[in-house]
């Protein structure tokens, strides 16, 4: 039997599905974390730093020097009480706004990780501005003049997930889900009903195939049988892949080209031209 | 008559909903003529009520300068959405033969103070005012437009976020918009933003906040996530002026509260500035 909208949904939000810290170990040789928004706060729901992608099973001077960025999903219920199960808080952004300000002066790429239920929805999120720094983000990554890779590994929840998934290419992995609500939230406002989320899920088109017709996404990253969370590894590997390629053809374009470029994907959705 | 059967007597009688208005702030009630001469104003608390797209573009525009334009621009159903009361579809559909509008914003050139514009509205009897893909695609072109003739962009937000029933696309309006906004700012040009009430969700976290100056009228709801989630998330109550425009004042996310009847001035005064 095909696979659902839910079971993606379920797959997206698998505990053993790998996370950033997973992907950072297992495609890049080193990974140099940075803290802090330089304002109030060191968000731990979204980190970053520079990172060196491997070309090969081993270190080899292809490598890659990249600014990674993104949502820090934790494993266990400790990880993510420290990191608030991904969501991240206005003085999130705001630190990936600053390190991708970086990686734009150094001429590195940026290539962000993106698996998150939203942005955090608390009292001190909205006084720091949540809402202002989610736009603010879109705002900037949209005039970024540097390569941008977005690949969007579990849950893409909402604005919190587009904040850092504004690029030249974006990727996703073939079990991570993409909406614009969760299903569960649709349901409950649509449906009145919560428990009515497989028909909302269905409904919201939200699995990367969707996505890729509907013009959402570029590509979509395959993942091993049974889903990435059977085997890190070869899930990683193929990120590592596709990761490497997006930023190949990238860097052919000279930065005015591609900021033209991007401005004229991001604005094409909807496709009125 | 004893005292309670008059209390009784006179409780029976139904408020007639054709005389009367409540404020949905302090729950005042008054007659309808007297919320409607103030302007759509409590005349108790000042919460600033809300105003149809045309009633907003009447105050704020030079008499007969508004000009209409990507009207032609609507929703559109990529997901085919169908939801437990039917399509949506049928239900934009009906929205737009109620309201007259074809999106949930009005956008045009005007005069504003005698300064050229380009002026788009919001309205939130459009769908909740979400932003979908007609929207963000009017919002966009106009910033378009406004780098081309060189005018400044005044957009009034009301809504409750993005239009979910367009899926991801209406989500990507949040990047399209900012994108477009973006560009208008490189450009050189102005934008002020007005956050009505309420400016929530999608919308607060894209054009709405993006504004050189954010503006805002007394007592509009202004937020990201909804006050119930968060008390859910947080298992606190939260104060009853949080996310209203004085609470964001004074958190520095807005310029400047401004009163209706001041509101076309301090956008012309702007203008005036800043050498339009």
């Amino acid at each position: 039997m095909a696979k659902s909208a839910m079971d993606c949904v379920k797959l997206a939000r698998d505990a053993k599905r790998p996370h950033l810290k997973d992907f950072i170990d297992l495609i890049c040789s080193d990974f140099e974390e940075l803290h802090g928004d330089r304002l109030v706060n060191d968000d731990r729901g979204l980190v970053g730093g520079f990172a060196t992608i491997r070309a090969g099973e081993k270190a080899s001077e292809k490598d890659v020097k990249v600014l990674i960025l993104g949502h820090n999903k934790g494993t266990t219920v400790e990880e993510n009480m420290t990191s608030n199960f991904g969501m991240a808080n206005p003085d999130g952004y705001r630190k990936a706004m600053r390190l991708a300000k970086l990686a734009e002066k150094f001429h590195l790429p940026v290539v962000t990780f993106v698996d998150t239920p939203g942005a955090y929805p608390g009292k001190e999120a909205e006084e720091r501005g949540q809402a202002e720094a989610i736009a603010k983000s879109l705002e900037f990554f949209s005039r970024l003049r540097t390569p941008v890779v977005v690949v969007v590994t579990g849950e893409g929840g909402s604005g919190g997930a587009l904040a850092i998934a504004v690029g030249d290419r974006i990727l996703m992995m073939e079990n991570a889900v993409y909406s614009v609500i969760s299903p569960e939230g649709c349901a409950g406002i649509l449906w009145r009903d919560g428990a009515k989320a497989p028909e909302a899920a269905e409904a919201l088109k939200i699995t990367a195939p969707d996505l890729l017709k509907l013009g959402a996404i570029d590509e979509v990253v395959k993942e091993p049988a049974g889903g990435a969370q059977k085997n890190h590894k070869a899930a990683a590997n193929a990120v590592r892949k596709a990761v490497l390629a997006a930023l190949k053809d990238l860097a052919k374009i000279p930065v005015d080209e591609l900021i033209e470029r991007r401005y004229e994907k991001i604005r094409s959705y909807g496709n009125f031209h | 008559m004893s005292w309670f059967e008059a209390k009784a007597e006179k409780a029976k009688i139904p408020p007639a909903k054709a005389l009367w208005a409540i404020c949905p702030k302090c729950k005042s009630h008054f007659e309808k003529a007297v919320w409607k001469k103030n302007g759509g104003i409590c005349p108790k608390c000042n919460y600033h009520g809300r105003l149809s797209a045309r009633e907003r573009i009447a105050q704020i525009a030079d008499e007969g300068t508004f000009s209409e334009v990507f009207r032609a621009v609507t929703y559109s159903d990529h997901l085919e959405f169908h939801d437990a009361t039917g399509p949506y579809k049928e239900k934009v559909e009906a929205t737009i033969a109620k309201t007259g509008e074809t999106e949930s914003i009005v956008m045009g050139t005007a005069k504003i103070g005698g300064h050229d514009a380009m002026l788009g509205v919001m309205d939130f009897a459009f769908m909740g005012g979400s932003l979908g893909t007609g929207t963000g695609e009017r919002i966009a072109r106009a910033c378009e437009q406004a780098i081309a003739e060189r005018r400044p962009l005044v957009l009034f937000s009301a809504s409750g976020g993005a239009r979910m029933h367009e899926g991801i696309l209406s989500l990507m309006q949040m990047a399209k918009t900012s994108a477009a906004i973006a560009k208008l700012k490189e450009a050189g040009l102005p934008y002020i933003s007005v956050l009505t009430d309420p400016t929530t969700g999608g919308v607060s976290a894209s054009y709405a906040m993006l504004g050189d100056i954010n503006v805002t009228e007394p007592r509009a709801l202004i937020g990201f996530a909804g006050r119930r989630v968060i008390e859910n998330t947080i298992h606190q109550k939260l104060p009853d002026d949080f996310q209203s425009a004085e609470y964001l004042e004074s958190h520095g996310f807005i310029d400047r509260i401004v009163e209706r009847k001041d509101l076309k001035a301090f956008i012309a005064k702007m203008l005036w500035y800043w050498g339009f």
